[in-house]
C-alpha cells in the first residue's frame, strides 16, 4: 500500500511539474512554510490580476515541502497550455520573516478578495471519563474560484486544494479519514460524524458534462494530495444518493446527477494522511492550536477522524455574493484506560504532549472551548487555570455552556507565557447514555451461502417521532434478495414514506438503498435483507481473501427534535463546531450517523488448491490420454489359428503362381 | 490403462477378483485396523508446527501481573454467587462496567424435550453476562471471545476471576485491533448456544432468549476457560466440537508454542506426553490418546463449551486447568500469562485461521495425524463393500427398504413423543422412559423386518436378496463415506463394525451364529462397547451395572444434543445407520 500511495504522489508531481513552467531559485528551500508562503503571497498582491500573465518563477514554494523536493530535481520542465496554468502564483519572493512578522502583514489584502482565518479547539469531557478534542480550522475566501476569471493569488486559501476544486470545477468537497467507529452510547453526538475509513463525496458544478470521468480524475489527485488510497474509488463503490446527501453549502443544485459518494471502509489512517493535512493549514504545524497536533499522541487514541470540508457559503446575510470555506476539522477521544497513568485528570500536555504559548498569527480569532455543562458547580470535575469567560452555544440540539480561552489575548497565558488546562476528575464513571437516536447494524447467519443484514435504529424520544434516510451501500458481490426487505417497528410493519433502490451490476456498481422512515417515539426500528454470497472470479479476491470483505457504514440522516430551539441565523459570531450542519428550523436540528461496517466473509477457495490442480489435472491427463490413445491407434484383430504344413507349401506355391493363397 | 483395454488381461483381473474375493477383503480389513493402529505410532506422524505467519514470526510479550488479584476477585464472585443462588447478574454487570467495559446481559430460557438426569434440570432460566472490551481505533468488525461458565456448585470460580483480571489488564493495553469480548455463561452449553444463537441473529434449536444490544463484528477465534482451583499442575485443551468439529490445528499449536514458553505442563485427553515412543509402553500410550479423541470425536458431542462455537466458522478450544497431586504447580498468574500471549497472537491475524489442518487427529499435544494419512485407513475398509456386490437382478426391494426406514423413522420420533405414555404405565421416571422406549422400538426392531417382509412379498427368491444385498452394500458404503469425510471418527467406528457383517451376510451362513455376530456389530453394541472402553482409556473402568447405567445415559445425552444443540449422531443413526443394519437383518432372514 505504501509503494502504491508513493506512486500516486509521484504521479501527480509528474502532472503538476509538466504543466508549470517551474523556475526554481537555489534557496527555494528557505521557503517551505506556509507562513513565508503568505508574505510573498502579499507582497506580490499588487500584481496579481494581471490577465494573462506569462510563465513566471514559482519561487513561493508549494504548499507540500516533498513536492518541492521533487521539482529541484525536475529541473526545469516546458510548459504546455494546461487547465492547471490558471491558478499561477507570479511573483519572487523578496523578504522571509519570522512569525511574529506575520501578524503585521496580515492586513494587507488584495483588492478583489479577502480571506479570513479561524481556529477553534473544543474539549468535551465524556462522562466515561474520556476526553473528546476536537479542532476546526477554517479559511473563507471571498472569491468565486470556478468563475469565468482566473483566480491565481492565493494567500490563505491552500493553493493545491484551489486548482483542483478549479480544475474539476467542484461545488462542494467532503473528505474524511477516520480511524476507529464513534461510540455514540458512550461519548454522545459528535460534531462532525464520520464513518470509519476514508468517505468523500462531492458536489460537481452544473457545468460538468463527463461526471464520471471527471470524478475519476478527481479521486486520482485527491489519492495524491492526501497519501491516501482514494484511487480505489471505482463504479463498484460510487453511488449517487437521490436524497441523503443534499449541499451543505448556498446553492439550489439538487440534481444528483452532479453528486458523487464513495467510501471505503478498509482504509487506514495514519501519518501519512496527517502531514498533507496539516501542510493545508496556513499556519502549517509551526504555530497555533495545530502545534498540538503530533502524531505521535493523535495516534495513541481510541478515535482519530480528520475531515476537509469545501463548500460556497454566503458573504453577507443578504446572501448576494458567495465565498468560498475550507473547513479542516480534525476529532480525537482519548482514552482514560490506556493513558496509562491510572489518575482520572486530563491536561492539554497530557492529551498532546505539548502546551499552548501563541495563537497562529494569521487567525483573526483562536479559542479554545471546555464544555462545562454537565459541570456547572464544579461538582464532577475542576478546571485550571479557571477562565471568566464562559459563552452559550445551542449545538446539537441542546444548551451548552463553555469556558473559553482566547489566544489572542495575552493574558490567557498568564505568567509561565504557556497555557495547559488541566481538567481533574472528582466523581466516579458514569453510566452508559441514552442518545436521542443510536443505532446498530450486523450480519446475521451463518454459513457461507446467505446472510441477512439487520439495522437496529434507536429512536429514545420519550414522546416524539422524527423521520430518518436511510442508506446503505451494498457491494455487488452480496447479491440482496430485496424482496426479503422488511421494516418493522414495536413489532408492526413500518411503511417508508420513500424508497429508492438501485439494484447491482455484477463487477459493476453496487446496490443503493435509500429509504425514508418516520422513527416512533421510544421505539427500535429494525431494518432486514437476506442475501446471497456470490462467488468471485479467482482474480478478484483480495490478497487476504479469509479477511473477509468490508460493506460500508449506513448512513442515517435524521431530523432530531431539540431540547431548545436552534439558532437558524448563522451569525458569524457563533462557535464554529455550532454551525457546521445548516439549520433550518428551530424544533430539530439535523445530524448524521454511521452505522459499522460489516466484514463479510465470501466461500474462498483454498488458494493452494491451484497446486492440487496442477497435479491431478497433469496425471489424468497423462492416464486418461495415454490409454484413450493406446485404444484409438492400436487395431484388434482376431488371431486365426496357424494353418497346417500342407496349406502353408500350397500358398508358398500359389504366391509363387500369382494366385490368391487359400 | 493398457490392463483395462486388453480384454484378456481385464478379464484375468476380474477372474482373480472373484476367485480370492473373501481372502482380498480379509486382508483389505486387516490393513485397514492395522493402517489405523499404526497412525499413533510416532516415526509415523508429522510435527505440529504453525503454520499461520501472523501468529509465528510475531513475538509478543507477556506482562500479566494481577493473578493474586485475580484469585481474590473470584472469591468474591463465589461469595456472591452462593447469595444470589445462581448468576450474579448485577454484581458481574458493575464489576465488568468497573474494569472500563461495555457491558450487556443477555437472558434466556429453554424447557427440555424430557428432564436431564445428569445435570438436574428441566426448565432451564439464566442470563448471560458479557463485556465487550472495544479496541481503540477500530471500527468494530473483527473479535476474539474469551468465555467462563458460570457453574454451580465451587466450580469455576477461579475462571470467572481469572476473566475480570485479564479484562482488567487487557483494557488498559493500547494495542488491541480486535475487540475483546469477554462472556460468563450460566447453565454452560444451553447459555452458550443462547449467546451464539442471539450473537448470529438465528434460532436453529426453539429456544428463548432477548436479543443482544451490543456486538463486536464478526468472531475471529475464542477460547473457553475452566479453572477450579488456585493453582494448576497442567492445562488440558479440548479440541472435539459439536458433530465431531475440529478447530483449526493452529489453535493447537498456538496452545503448545505457549506452554512449552512459559513452562506449564500441558496435556490432552488429560494424557501427559511421554518420550519414549520407542518403547510398548510409550506406542500404547499415544495410541490410547488417540482412540480417546476419536471416540469423543465420534460421539458427536461438544466436549466443552467451546463446541458450540465451531458451526459459525469460529475457531475454539476449551482449556482446563487440573490439579493433580504433582508437586510442581502453576499459579494463576501463569495461567493469565499464556492467555495473555495467546490473545495478543490472535490479535495480530490478519486472517482468519485457515492455513493449518481442520481434519486431524492427535496422538499427543505435539504430533498429529493428518487427513492425507488417516483415510486410507477408512479406504481400506470402504473397497470391501464395492467388492462384495452379487450380481444384480430385476426383483422389486421396495417392501424392506421403506419398512427398515419406517422404523428408524420411529426409533427417532417415537421416544420423546411417547415419553408421557410410558410414565403413566410403567414406574419409570422421563429420562428412563425415553431412553428405555428407544431401546424397546430398537429391539422390536430386530422382529419387525423379515416377518413383515414375509408377509407382504411372499416368497423370497434368491435373486430377491442378491439385489437387496446389492444396494445395501452400496448404501453403506455411500453412507460411511459421507460420514467419514465430515466425521472421521464415528465413520471409522461405524466402519470398523458394519462393515465385516455386511461383506458376509448371506441367507446361507449358520443363522443363529450369524445372528449372535449380526446383534453384537449392531450400532446399539458398538455404543456400549464404547462407553466401556471409553472408561477403560480413561482409567476409571466401571462394572457391568454401572457400564450399562451410563449406557443409558449416553443414550438420553444424545437425544438431549441433538434437541438442544442439533447434534446430529442421534438422527444419524435412527434414520440411517440403523435402518441400513435391519437391511442387513433382512438378507439374513431372507427365506
Amino acid at each position: 500500500m505504501a509503494a502504491y500511495r508513493c506512486e500516486c504522489v509521484g504521479l501527480l508531481l509528474f502532472m503538476l511539474c509538466t504543466s508549470f513552467t517551474v523556475h526554481i531559485d537555489a534557496d527555494v528551500h528557505d521557503y517551505t512554510t506556509q507562513v513565508t508562503d503568505t508574505e510573498s503571497d502579499v507582497a506580490d498582491a499588487e500584481s496579481v490580476l494581471v490577465p494573462d500573465p506569462p510563465p513566471a518563477p514559482l519561487g513561493t514554494g508549494g504548499k507540500q515541502s516533498p513536492q518541492e523536493e521533487v521539482v529541484v530535481e525536475a529541473e526545469v520542465v516546458e510548459a504546455e497550455d494546461g487547465p492547471w496554468e490558471a491558478t499561477e502564483v507570479r511573483g519572487e519572493v523578496d523578504d522571509v520573516g519570522d512569525d511574529g512578522d506575520a501578524n503585521d502583514h496580515r492586513v494587507v489584502d488584495g483588492p478583489s478578495s479577502t480571506d479570513d482565518f479561524k481556529e477553534e479547539l473544543v474539549i468535551r469531557p465524556l462522562s466515561s471519563g474520556d476526553i473528546y478534542a476536537s479542532f476546526q480550522f477554517r479559511t473563507v475566501w471571498d472569491t468565486d474560484l470556478t468563475g469565468d476569471q482566473k483566480v491565481s493569488h492565493y494567500r490563505l486559501f491552500p493553493k493545491s486544494l484551489g486548482q483542483v476544486i478549479t480544475k474539476f470545477s467542484v461545488r462542494e468537497l467532503h473528505i474524511s479519514f477516520t480511524q476507529g467507529y464513534w461510540r455514540t452510547m458512550q461519548w454522545g453526538q459528535p460534531y462532525q460524524p464520520s464513518p470509519p475509513g476514508a468517505e468523500l463525496w462531492v458536489w460537481f458544478q452544473d457545468t460538468v458534462t463527463d461526471v464520471d470521468g471527471t470524478w475519476k480524475e478527481l479521486t486520482n489527485v485527491l489519492s495524491g494530495i492526501f497519501c491516501a488510497s482514494l484511487n480505489f474509488i471505482d463504479s463498484t463503490n460510487t453511488v449517487q444518493p437521490s436524497a441523503s446527501f443534499k449541499p451543505l453549502g448556498v446553492g439550489n443544485v439538487t440534481d444528483h446527477r452532479f453528486l458523487r459518494y464513495a467510501t471505503l471502509p478498509r482504509e487506514i489512517v495514519c501519518t501519512e494522511n496527517l502531514t498533507p493535512w496539516k501542510k493545508l493549514l496556513p499556519c502549517g504545524s509551526k504555530a497555533g492550536l495545530s502545534v498540538l497536533l503530533k502524531s505521535e499522541k493523535l495516534f495513541h487514541s481510541t478515535f482519530h477522524s480528520q475531515a476537509v470540508h469545501v463548500r460556497p457559503v454566503c458573504q453577507d446575510p443578504q446572501c448576494r455574493t458567495t465565498s468560498l470555506e475550507l473547513r479542516q476539522t480534525l476529532n480525537v477521544v482519548f482514552d482514560l484506560h490506556t493513558s496509562g497513568q491510572g489518575k482520572r485528570e486530563w491536561s492539554l500536555f497530557k492529551m498532546f504532549s505539548r502546551t499552548l504559548t501563541e495563537a497562529c498569527p494569521l487567525a483573526s480569532s483562536s479559542k479554545v472551548y471546555i464544555d462545562m455543562t454537565d459541570n456547572p458547580q464544579g461538582e464532577q470535575f475542576e478546571l485550571s487555570p479557571a477562565t471568566p469567560l464562559l459563552s452559550q452555544a445551542v449545538v446539537l440540539g441542546d444548551r451548552r455552556t463553555y469556558s473559553v480561552y482566547d489566544l489572542t489575548q495575552q493574558g490567557t497565558f498568564g505568567s509561565t507565557r504557556s497555557l495547559n488546562m488541566l481538567l481533574r476528575w472528582k466523581s466516579a464513571e458514569g453510566n452508559m447514555l441514552r442518545p436521542l437516536l443510536h443505532s446498530e447494524r450486523y450480519v446475521a447467519g451463518y454459513g457461507l451461502q446467505t446472510g441477512e443484514i439487520h439495522t437496529l435504529m434507536y429512536n429514545n424520544h420519550p414522546y416524539r417521532a422524527f423521520p430518518v434516510l436511510l442508506l446503505s451501500t451494498v457491494p455487488w458481490y452480496l447479491r440482496l434478495y430485496i424482496h426479503t426487505l422488511t421494516v418493522t417497528s414495536k413489532g408492526k410493519d413500518n411503511k417508508p414514506s420513500y424508497i429508492h433502490y438501485q439494484p447491482s451490476k455484477d463487477r459493476e456498481r453496487p446496490h443503493l438503498l435509500e429509504m425514508l422512515l418516520q422513527l416512533p417515539p421510544n421505539s427500535v426500528t429494525e431494518v432486514t435483507v437476506e442475501f446471497e454470497r456470490a462467488l468471485l472470479k479467482w482474480t478478484e479476491y483480495t490478497p487476504d481473501p479469509n479477511h473477509g470483505f468490508y460493506v460500508g457504514s449506513s448512513v442515517i440522516s435524521a431530523l432530531v427534535p431539540s431540547v431548545v430551539a436552534m439558532d437558524t441565523d448563522s451569525s458569524p459570531e457563533r462557535p464554529l463546531f455550532s454551525s457546521f450542519f445548516p439549520c433550518k428550523e428551530e424544533a430539530s436540528y439535523f445530524t448524521r450517523l454511521y452505522t459499522e461496517p460489516l466484514l463479510v466473509n465470501l466461500p474462498t477457495p483454498d488458494f493452494s488448491m491451484p497446486y492440487n490442480v496442477i497435479c491431478l489435472t497433469c496425471t489424468v491427463v497423462a492416464v486418461g490420454y495415454g490409454s484413450l490413445y493406446n485404444l484409438l491407434t492400436r487395431t484388434f484383430q482376431v488371431e486365426e489359428p496357424s494353418p497346417g504344413l500342407a496349406k502353408r507349401i500350397a500358398n508358398v506355391i500359389r504366391r509363387m503362381r500369382g494366385v490368391a493363397p487359400l | 490403462m493398457g490392463l483395462l483395454s486388453d480384454p484378456n488381461r481385464r478379464r484375468a483381473l476380474i477372474g482373480m477378483l472373484t476367485r480370492l474375493n473373501a481372502p482380498i477383503c480379509v486382508v483389505c480389513y486387516m490393513a485397514g485396523v492395522a493402517w489405523f493402529m499404526g497412525l499413533a505410532f510416532e516415526p509415523f506422524t508429522l510435527r505440529t508446527y504453525m503454520s499461520e505467519n501472523a501468529m509465528g514470526s510475531t513475538m509478543v510479550e507477556e506482562h500479566f501481573p494481577a493473578g493474586e488479584r485475580a484469585l481474590d476477585t473470584g472469591r468474591e464472585f463465589a461469595a456472591h454467587k452462593k447469595k444470589a443462588g445462581g448468576m450474579p447478574v448485577d454484581w458481574l454487570v458493575r464489576t465488568m462496567q468497573s474494569r472500563g467495559l461495555e457491558v450487556f446481559t443477555q437472558r434466556f430460557s429453554r424447557k427440555l424435550p424430557f428432564p436431564d438426569e445428569n445435570k438436574e434440570r428441566y426448565m432451564v432460566k439464566g442470563t448471560n453476562v458479557y463485556g465487550i472490551l472495544r479496541a481503540p481505533r477500530a471500527p468494530r468488525t473483527e473479535a476474539l471471545v474469551l468465555s467462563a461458565p458460570c457453574s454451580p456448585g465451587n466450580d469455576n470460580n477461579q475462571a470467572v476471576g481469572l476473566l475480570l483480571g485479564l479484562a482488567q489488564y487487557f483494557r488498559s493495553q493500547i494495542y488491541w485491533a480486535k475487540d475483546i469480548i469477554f462472556l460468563v455463561n450460566e447453565h454452560d452449553l444451553i447459555g452458550m448456544q443462547a449467546w451464539l444463537e442471539g450473537y448470529h441473529h438465528t434460532n436453529t434449536t426453539g429456544m428463548d432468549w432477548s436479543p443482544l444490544q451490543g456486538r463486536g463484528g464478526s468472531i475471529q477465534a475464542a477460547l473457553c476457560l475452566e479453572l477450579s482451583s488456585d493453582v494448576v499442575t497442567s492445562l488440558d485443551l479440548v479440541l472435539e466440537g459439536l458433530n465431531g468439529q475440529l478447530p483449526n490445528l493452529d489453535l493447537v499449536n498456538l496452545f503448545y508454542a505457549f506452554c512449552q514458553k512459559i513452562g506449564v505442563l500441558c496435556t490432552i485427553q488429560g494424557k501427559l506426553p511421554r518420550n519414549d515412543w520407542d518403547t510398548p509402553w510409550g506406542y500404547s500410550h499415544a495410541a490410547k490418546t488417540m482412540l480417546m479423541m476419536v471416540l469423543k470425536q465420534a460421539s458427536g458431542r461438544p466436549w466443552g463449551d467451546h463446541g458450540l462455537f465451531l458451526r459459525y466458522h469460529i475457531e475454539a478450544a476449551s482449556i482446563k486447568g487440573i490439579n493433580s497431586f504433582r508437586p510442581y504447580k502453576t499459579d494463576a498468574t501463569t495461567v493469565g500469562r499464556l492467555m495473555e500471549g495467546m490473545y495478543r497472537k490472535l490479535n495480530n491475524l490478519l486472517e482468519r485461521l485457515h492455513q493449518s489442518y481442520f481434519f486431524y487427529l492427535m496422538p499427543s499435544l505435539s504430533r498429529f495425524v493428518s487427513i492425507g494419512y488417516y483415510m486410507p485407513a477408512f479406504g481400506l475398509l470402504a473397497v470391501i463393500l464395492l467388492l462384495r456386490p452379487s450380481s444384480p437382478g430385476v426383483l422389486s426391494i421396495l417392501t424392506p427398504l421403506v419398512i427398515s426406514h419406517l422404523t428408524g423413522v420411529a426409533l427417532y420420533t417415537l421416544p420423546i413423543l411417547s415419553q408421557e405414555i410410558a410414565v403413566e404405565h410403567f414406574p419409570v421416571s422421563e429420562t428412563e422412559a425415553v431412553v428405555l422406549t428407544a431401546i424397546a422400538i430398537y429391539t422390536a426392531g430386530l422382529a419387525l423386518p423379515h416377518n413383515t417382509h414375509r408377509l407382504l412379498s411372499g416368497e423370497g427368491t434368491e435373486q430377491g436378496w442378491k439385489v437387496l444385498k446389492l444396494v445395501a452394500v452400496l448404501y453403506l458404503a455411500v453412507l460411511l463415506g459421507c460420514t467419514a469425510l465430515i466425521n472421521f471418527s464415528l465413520g471409522f467406528i461405524l466402519a470398523l463394525t458394519l462393515v465385516p457383517l455386511a461383506a458376509f451376510i448371506t441367507p446361507h451362513v449358520h443363522r443363529t451364529l450369524a445372528a449372535f455376530v449380526m446383534v453384537v456389530l449392531s450400532p446399539g453394541f458398538t455404543l456400549l462397547f464404547a462407553v466401556y472402553f471409553f472408561q477403560d482409556l480413561q482409567e476409571t473402568p466401571v462394572s457391568v451395572q454401572e457400564g450399562w447405567m451410563l449406557f443409558l445415559s449416553v443414550i438420553s445425552q444424545g437425544i438431549l444434543d441433538h434437541a438442544l444443540y442439533g447434534s446430529l449422531v442421534y438422527p444419524l443413526v435412527a434414520l440411517l445407520v440403523y435402518p441400513c443394519w435391519l437391511l442387513f437383518w433382512n438378507i439374513l432372514f431372507w427365506k
